[in-house]
Order: structure tokens, then C-alpha cells, then sequence
């Protein structure tokens, strides 16, 4: 597997994987994402995937790292990762989820439906079926707790940020930025165009882990009536 | 139990951050000044870990339901206890009823409280740290009020062989000071100028020649936009030589980011995990705590260290920290 390795300040690694976003380089990621679930190395304090990079966060004083004269830390972890991630065979292929987010479309859960019908010369039906039947990836999370970076998007529903972002967006909204697409987890101030919102709750901190999704995902929309969404909170209440 | 009379500016439950779960985009958070945390907690016999109260410059009122261990680090924001001032950086015997107040801020921006027994709140997600915009953590998921009930812990052995010293003192006085404190050399001064050394970062050579120049050569404001989250500095514009597309990836506590409007930015506790703008540098760990006692309107001024010193200096530092742990434990024993 080819990489390179770069210093991030003084206690973390990132191991570039590729330059740029492709299923490839996800893949590479996905792949040393799961060695390091499941061998732990006394140094390592914990991993962030990206689209190109997986970071390693570590110890600088861990005793481990420690001990010999001459090299330090960073050399260590170097040293450490160039033994290790040769081993680590491409061909391994982790297997994707995949997971099915219910979405109520339009109304006052999406506001921004019409718009982006609009600009892009549909109905708001067809944006629903095209928004719906797309194969999405999660590339990566990150930006808040559970947020997906999520990829395969059709340009045929592409939408630019609003102008001015709003200051409160609900936690569990979806939206369309560009030729991205995503739900907010929870509630923060966005630029994004909004096109519905799905019952299920992306963050769950009370749960391991605290996110529904995770990077390597496969994702369906799957769209639902304003009654479904009533029934979907009803019974989460339960 | 501890009540809170009146909650200061911003106060909240930190301990050395929330790890191992930032691949779900959940934040690190923790004590801001991590060495001022820990102190604090070693200096009361706990372990270092432990939740503390972070203090933002304008202090909380607090009430002891009970006789407590206490230790005060960081940044002089005048704590008294009933009236009479108390000192930093040492072990303080509160008695049961008296009253911690802080003053005006003298030097720094944030103090740690710790207590013996440690500040008891429910762990989420394997901490006892208060992430404020997903309100989880901490006392609640916020910030303290006027009239929250702490409740503390009990203290473990160590802990009460350093109140039995100190118990024999108190006579009448609200309060006992420990006759020793941490030393000098081992606190770094909180000077409102901080010299903060930095490690270049990962796009440093994308930038102008000047702008690389610039950034060890002026002095950069920290502006009222800066919160736990991240420190927005305000100086001559940095740029790229030209327009880059940077891909999200990893940052960490003091990367220093350049969005396009050229004011750089240093990722503080609260940061996302995650950031999309060239990244000019890094602040060495081990000057951490000077940039987390900084205050808006303060200046600062960054100047280079090599990863490798960097990291030398760290160990040092840490060397005399386990040093100090261990001359404790060896006093008291």
C-alpha cells in the first residue's frame, strides 16, 4: 500500500493515503480504520479518518515511546507505522454497511425543496425520487458529532449555500450544499438548502458508538409521509 | 456538596478531554490550560484525570456544604475565602459554610478548582467533560447556575493524609494554607504578550515568502471572537501564493488554520475535528497552557521550534511533573 507520513504538530501522524476524494483511496482508509479497531498500540491514543488521510493521534510521553536514547517520539511512530502499514494488505476489503435513513420530504421540514426544484428545472417529486434512489458513501465524519460527509450525489439536484446561512437549523434536517448532501445532527447554524428531515437521530452519545453512521456506509433515502414521521417520534417515545 | 452562589462568566466541569471517539465527529473538549488542571488535582491528592471547575476571568461565587481539600491553578482571577485572600498554586483546607469568591482577573483568563474526592459528575462517553453545543457532559451539558448543588467524591488516601497536615492548623481561620506550594520554574508566568512557540505546519510552504515572514515577525491580536472553541487572531493578512483546495482532514489541539480572509485561527479544546484550511502551524504543546491563559485583546507572538525540540521539551516538562507527583506522594506517605 503506498502512503506517506506527515508530522501534525507534536502528537499526531497523518498518513496520506491518496490525493484525492475517490471509492480507492475510502477503501485504503477503511482498511487501516479497521486494523487499528481491532490491535491496540500502547501509543496510540486514537485515529480521525478523512477523505485522503487517516490521522494518528498519540502519546508523546507514553512510556512506551519512551526508554531508548536518540530518537524520539515522532521518529518512534514513524518508525512503528512504516513496520506496520506494509503488512496491511490493500486487497483486505471491509464490508459496507449499508443503512436506510427514512425521510420526510418538503413542508415545513423542508423548506428549500421548492427551491431547489426550481433551479434545477424539476418538479419537487422528481428532486424526492432523484434525492432517493442515489448510491451514497459516507466519505468521512466530521464538522459536528455524527455528521456525514457523504458522497454520490446527482448533479441534476445541485444547489448552491444560501447567502445568508440561518442561525438555528433542527438537529436531524437534511439538506444540499453544492453537490453535496447531509443531515444535520444536531441543532447548529447552516447555509445549507433544506429539503426534509428523517425521525432517527444521528448522534446517540448514550450509545457505543455514538454515531449512527459511520465513514465506509452506504446510505438509501427513503422517503416517507408526514404521518410516517409522527409515527417514527411516537415511537421513539416508547 | 458544594452550591453555587453565583456562577461567574463561564463555568464549567472539565477534565482532560473526552478521547476515542472524534471518528464520529464527537470533540475532544477538557480543561483548556491542561496543565493548570492537573496540577490542581495532583496538589488535592487526585488523580489527574478528575474533573475540575474551569473559571473563566470573572469568577463564581461558591459555597462549601463541607469541610474540603482545595487546590487553585492557572490564571489570578483574586480568589478569597470568607473576605481574605487565598493563594495559588497550593493545598487550601476550606472549612464546612465558608465562601470562595474571585475578584477582578490580575493575570491569565482561566483558573482550576479542584476538590479531594474530585468533582462528581456522570461520565459520558468515558469523561466527565462538558461539551456545551451538543449539551452533553459536565454538570448537566452546560455551563454552571446560580443555585446548582455539586456534588464531590471521596477522597482516596492520599488526599486525606494531606488534610490531616493542614487539619492541625485551622484552629478559628475559615481556612489552612499548605506552608509549600508548586515551584516557580515549574508554572509558566502569564505574561499578557506570551512569546508561543510553534511547529510549522503541514501547508506552511504554501504561503507567500512575506506571509511566512510575517508570522514570526508581527504580533497578532486575539480578538473578542474567541471561545473555548478556537482563539481568532487579527494581525497583516496572511496568504497563499495561490488558491488551494485543501481536503478535509484532522486537526488538533493549537493547529493554527488560515481561512481566506488571511486571520489565522488557533484550534483551542473545543475544536471540530476536522478542518478544510491550510494549516501555517502548530503550537507546541508544551506552550498550550500560555495561549489558554490569554484573553481577548491580548497580543501574541509566535516563534519557530523544530518538531524534534519540540518534543524534547515536552518530555522534560513531563519529567518534572512526575517528579512533583512523586516528591508528594513520598511526603506524605
Amino acid at each position: 500500500m503506498e502512503y506517506s507520513l506527515h508530522p501534525l504538530g507534536d502528537n499526531a501522524v497523518i498518513i496520506q493515503l491518496g490525493k484525492e476524494i475517490n471509492i480507492q483511496t475510502q477503501q485504503r482508509v477503511q482498511v487501516i480504520a479497521s486494523y487499528f479497531d481491532e490491535n491496540h498500540l500502547e501509543w496510540m491514543v486514537e485515529y480521525i479518518p478523512a477523505f485522503t488521510t487517516i490521522t494518528i493521534i498519540y502519546d508523546p510521553v507514553s512510556p512506551s515511546l519512551l526508554g531508548e536514547k536518540f530518537a524520539l517520539p515522532y521518529e518512534k511512530v514513524c518508525y512503528h507505522l512504516d513496520t506496520l502499514l506494509p503488512t496491511i494488505s490493500e486487497g483486505q476489503s471491509v464490508e459496507s454497511r449499508v443503512v436506510e435513513v427514512p425521510v420526510c420530504y418538503g413542508g415545513e421540514f423542508g423548506p428549500d425543496l421548492d427551491y431547489v426544484a426550481k433551479i434545477n428545472n424539476l418538479t419537487k417529486d422528481e428532486v424526492i425520487h432523484i434525492h432517493s434512489t442515489g448510491d451514497y458513501i459516507v466519505y468521512m465524519i466530521g464538522f459536528a458529532p455524527g455528521f456525514p460527509y457523504i458522497g454520490g450525489m446527482s448533479e441534476m439536484i445541485a444547489a448552491p449555500r444560501r447567502e445568508t446561512p440561518r442561525l438555528k437549523i433542527s438537529a436531524r434536517t437534511v439538506g444540499i450544499a453544492g453537490m453535496q448532501t447531509g443531515v444535520y445532527p444536531i441543532e447548529t447554524p447552516g447555509g445549507w438548502q433544506l429539503i426534509g428531515r428523517t425521525p432517527i437521530e444521528l448522534f446517540r452519545p448514550d450509545e457505543n458508538p455514538p454515531s449512527l453512521l459511520r465513514a465506509g456506509d452506504k446510505i438509501r433515502f427513503k422517503p416517507i409521509s408526514e404521518k410516517e414521521y409522527r409515527e417514527w417520534e411516537e415511537d421513539k417515545r416508547c | 456538596m458544594l452550591t453555587i452562589i453565583k456562577p461567574g462568566l463561564l463555568t464549567t466541569i472539565q477534565d482532560l478531554g473526552r478521547y476515542g471517539f472524534q471518528r464520529y465527529g464527537v470533540i475532544v473538549s477538557g480543561a483548556m490550560d491542561q496543565f493548570a488542571h492537573r496540577m490542581a488535582n495532583i496538589l488535592v491528592g487526585n488523580q489527574e484525570n478528575t474533573p475540575t471547575m474551569e473559571i473563566t476571568l470573572l469568577g463564581p461565587q461558591i459555597e462549601f456544604n463541607e469541610n474540603s481539600l482545595i487546590s487553585i491553578c492557572g490564571g489570578d482571577l483574586t480568589p478569597t475565602i470568607d473576605g481574605s485572600p487565598v493563594r495559588l498554586w497550593r493545598s487550601i483546607f476550606i472549612k464546612k459554610g465558608s465562601k470562595l469568591k474571585f475578584g477582578s482577573p490580575r493575570s491569565g483568563c482561566r483558573a482550576y478548582l479542584a476538590v479531594a474526592g474530585g468533582i462528581s459528575v456522570e461520565a459520558v462517553m468515558a469523561s466527565g467533560s462538558t461539551y456545551l453545543r451538543a449539551a452533553i457532559g459536565g454538570y448537566h451539558g452546560r455551563a454552571l447556575k446560580e443555585g446548582d448543588k455539586i456534588r464531590v467524591g471521596m477522597p482516596g488516601s492520599l488526599s486525606t493524609k494531606i488534610i490531616e497536615s493542614l487539619s492541625d492548623s485551622l484552629s478559628r481561620q475559615p481556612f489552612a494554607e499548605m506552608d509549600w506550594s508548586i515551584a516557580k520554574d515549574l508554572i509558566l508566568s502569564t505574561p499578557t504578550e506570551p512569546s508561543v512557540r510553534i511547529i510549522r505546519g503541514r501547508e506552511f510552504n504554501l504561503f507567500t515568502k512575506e506571509s511566512r515572514e510575517i508570522l514570526y515577525k508581527e504580533h497578532f491580536q486575539v480578538t473578542p471572537q474567541s471561545d473555548r472553541m478556537g482563539y481568532r487572531l487579527k494581525g497583516l493578512s496572511l496568504e497563499l501564493q495561490k488558491a488551494e483546495e485543501i481536503l478535509s482532514e484532522a486537526v488538533t489541539f493549537g493547529t493554527i488554520q488560515v481561512p481566506s480572509d488571511g486571520n489565522p485561527i488557533i484550534l483551542m479544546a473545543d475544536r471540530q475535528t476536522t478542518g478544510g484550511y491550510p494549516k501555517i502551524g502548530q503550537v507546541a504543546k508544551v506552550d498550550l497552557p500560555l495561549v489558554a491563559q490569554v484573553k481577548p485583546g491580548d497580543f501574541i507572538k509566535f516563534t519557530e521550534v523544530s518538531l524534534y525540540d519540540a518534543q524534547l521539551l515536552l518530555i522534560k516538562k513531563e519529567k518534572k511533573i512526575q517528579q512533583l507527583k512523586s516528591g508528594i506522594s513520598l511526603k506524605f506517605r
